[in-house]
């Protein structure tokens, strides 16, 4: 399940929600990305999020249908933000079931990576010194290539 | 036609989101609706200057400069993707 929204999301509600419709499911891996008040030496007060609509849900449903095939998994959730978000706020989430943990933290691994690296969001932090806008990290790209290896 | 979007620093430094342009006679791939796009001048040799990265994408789907254009297609503009 992909969702996109500018609200907040409350991770344990998300968690129980899973664990009903996976009763027979024995993990649940969750990675949770937050906003930072610091990057690269700047001190950052809030951030924007924008992204393109339809390719987000298209890029993202992807890399989901990508995860099901590689493990052997009950479901997987992603929710992501937009909008205005502040320091310490939660700005994605992505949630993997399955049987056994080994899929469930290497689906979660992968599809974070790809997210970070292939879905149409883009950020603008606020800082004292005016907006910035976030370029992307060679890290993040490195880690998506570890997957084709 | 074809539709334009453009997003992020492009969509701030060229004052624009999308637009809506006949597609011109000699443009048939990614590559050659840039150059056309650049042949605009001012903000716009400047933002798809040789030093941009410039992710494209065609109907939702990224592709390479090669990548072909055609009438009806929805073609987006963007700097490299920087969520999670």
């Amino acid at each position: 399940m992909i969702r996109i929204q500018q609200t907040n999301f409350d991770l344990d509600a998300e968690i129980s929600t899973l664990r009903q419709h996976n009763a027979a499911a024995g993990a649940i891996v969750a990675f949770l990305g937050t906003v930072r008040d610091f990057s690269a030496n700047a001190q950052v007060h809030a951030m924007r999020l924008e992204h393109y609509p339809g390719m987000t849900e298209k890029v993202l449903h992807g890399i989901e249908a990508a995860a099901h095939q590689r493990w052997s998994l009950q479901e997987v959730l992603v929710i992501h933000r937009t909008g205005e978000l502040l320091a310490g706020e939660q700005i994605v989430l992505v949630a993997t079931i399955s049987e056994h943990r080994r899929d469930a933290f290497a689906a979660c691994d992968f599809i974070i990576d790809h997210l970070k690296t292939e879905a149409p969001f883009w950020k603008r932090e606020q800082t004292p010194q005016g907006p910035r806008w976030v370029s992307a990290q060679k890290n993040d790209q490195t880690a998506r290539e570890r997957w084709n290896r | 036609m074809i539709k334009i979007l453009y997003f992020a620093q492009f969509r701030e430094q060229l004052g624009i989101d999308s637009e809506q342009i006949q597609l011109p006679r000699h443009v048939h791939t990614v590559e050659t609706l840039l150059a056309y796009l650049r042949g605009r001048g001012g903000n716009w040799t400047e933002v798809f200057g040789a030093d941009a990265v410039v992710c494209v994408a065609v109907n939702h789907a990224m592709v390479a400069g090669q990548g072909t254009v055609a009438v009806g297609d929805e073609i987006a503009f963007f700097p490299p993707v920087t969520g999670g």
